[in-house]
């Protein structure tokens, strides 16, 4: 693996890292510690100035009007744009726009006029869901919505848990049980508007996480036309599945900023802060603690850059991304806290961005597939399928 | 637990407020009539949490805002949205001054 930047990609990280330090840093200043948005008149101003970098709707593919970015330039612009306090689940406050839901890039044209296009516009907003209250790690099994077939449409009864957005999203990716099939092959993918009759949701969940909160939905007899369907009857797992792949490298990535970021304020802090007549720069204590960071933030680099890599070059990346996702989550989570030690008091205080990124991290173990469940994928991979 | 604010209504005033500590939260101010003319919170930004953000209410609307009601959370963003939500669901619309924020608020519909 190669790791050095090309001219490109370098500009592309120096452009990005100004624009968070000289546009995003200040505008968040005034805002809620635990603030989620920017004001109405910084947000326009932003998009504005990313659109004319060339950058808003990152993720959208080229075919669609995106600027193309392969995976580890994309990776390397999520280590850049999270390295602010809302970062971590709000990187940039959304100013680079979004792509929509990454499935409705394989949708039917009628269904790509109707949800994908005005979403790429910004005139619409979906959300993903698929975890249940009988589980998330699993989804295949723990589907336990039902769906049966009563002429031309579909009629859905079942809920969902830990559903971000769903309480402003104009429509949503929602996975039913269709058929006997206890397992992976009984799921099937709908798309579905949210003012649909029989599609309630219930309730806040509120989390470590106290922007950007999580919902829970219920649908009584919510009924669903058939052109409605995602891919095939019975084929939402894979559609599930196959977001749940490629969104590790990313989700990753989006972790390691924060650290670095804690790591430089750390440095800073132990270069000033004077205690039993030295600087805590000098005492050995602190000095490990912000070589363990280093070690934790390379590592964490590393493997997300060697599994975007593989992902550029078209080579199977399964593995490497579970473990960039295992290694980045926890070892960002390990620095913020190691930050947190060096800095004192004033490290758990709101004053300062640390005791966020704190909370915020420990959901990135769960979030995404658990720790546990990547080195499931892992173990498969190594060992082979035959215990799958 | 319930979702909504269901606590006793307590009279606003000077007095009522400096007995509060002065955590972070959420709250809501009504007129004598009980009608809700404010859904706020109190964030870290305030100097004494809610005790901060209800003083300041009672500068905002202090000729007609006569009572309140309260909740300690840390929480405060995720529940004050939640508490905006289901002022829409209650009486179709969000307290006039705070008409402002309704593009913001998604919709809930509780049990």
């Amino acid at each position: 693996m190669n790791f050095d930047l090309t001219d490109e990609q370098q500009m592309i990280v120096d452009t990005t890292r100004k624009f968070v330090e000289s546009e995003i840093v200040p505008a968040e200043e005034d805002l809620d510690p635990d603030a989620g948005s920017l004001e109405p008149h910084d947000f326009e101003r932003l998009v504005a100035k990313t659109k004319e970098m060339g950058f808003y709707g990152l993720d959208i593919p080229a075919e669609y009007g995106g600027p193309g970015l392969d995976t580890t330039t994309r990776a390397l612009m999520a280590i850049e744009m999270s390295q602010h306090r809302a970062g971590l689940y709000n990187p940039c406050y959304g100013v680079f726009g979004g792509a929509g839901l990454a499935q409705l890039y394989e949708a039917t044209d009628a269904q790509k006029e109707r949800w994908l296009y005005p979403t790429l516009r910004g005139e619409k907003k979906g959300c993903f869901a698929l975890t249940e209250p009988s589980g998330g790690s699993d989804p295949a099994r723990a589907v336990q919505t039902k769906g049966y077939k009563d002429g031309t449409e579909w009629v859905l009864n079942g809920s969902k848990l830990y559903i971000s957005g769903a309480d402003k999203a104009d429509y949503a990716l929602l996975f039913a049980r269709t058929s006997d099939d206890p397992g992976r092959n009984g799921v099937t993918a709908f798309i579905v508007d949210t003012d649909s009759p029989g599609f309630f949701v219930r309730r806040v969940v509120h989390t470590l996480r106290a922007t950007h909160y999580a919902t829970e939905l219920q649908f009584e007899d919510l009924r669903v036309p058939e052109d409605q369907i995602l891919g095939e009857v019975n084929g939402g797992f894979a559609i599930a599945n196959d977001r749940l792949s490629r969104q590790r490298i990313p989700y990753a990535a989006g972790c390691i900023g924060p650290a670095i970021k804690a790591q430089a304020m750390s440095i800073e802090w132990a270069k000033s802060r004077e205690t039993f007549g030295s600087v805590l720069a000098e005492k050995q204590a602190i000095q490990w603690m912000l070589v363990d960071n280093e070690i934790d933030i390379r590592h964490a680099r590393y493997c997300v850059l060697e599994a975007a890599q593989k992902a550029d070059k078209g080579l199977r990346f399964r593995t490497e991304a579970a473990m960039a996702k295992l290694v980045a989550t926890e070892a960002a989570g390990r620095v913020v806290d190691r930050c947190i030690q060096i800095h004192g008091g004033i490290g758990v205080t709101k004053d300062l961005p640390l005791e966020r990124w704190y909370r915020e991290l420990r959901i990135r173990r769960v979030g995404e597939g658990p720790s546990e469940v990547q080195k499931l994928i892992m173990a498969r991979d190594i060992i082979g399928g035959s215990f799958k | 637990m319930g979702i909504r604010l269901e606590k006793n209504w307590e009279i606003l005033n000077s007095t009522s407020i400096e007995a509060l500590p002065g955590q972070l939260g959420v709250y809501q101010i009504a007129d004598k009539d009980g009608q809700i003319i404010s859904v706020g919170y109190a964030g870290a930004k305030e100097p004494f949490g809610i005790r901060s953000a209800l003083e300041r209410e009672i500068l905002l609307h202090g000729n007609v805002a006569t009572q309140f009601r309260y909740e300690f959370t840390s929480n405060y963003r995720s529940r004050w949205d939640e508490l905006l939500m289901l002022h829409i669901y209650d009486y179709g619309e969000l307290p006039e001054h705070q008409r402002n924020e309704s593009s913001r608020v998604g919709r809930l519909h509780p049990i």
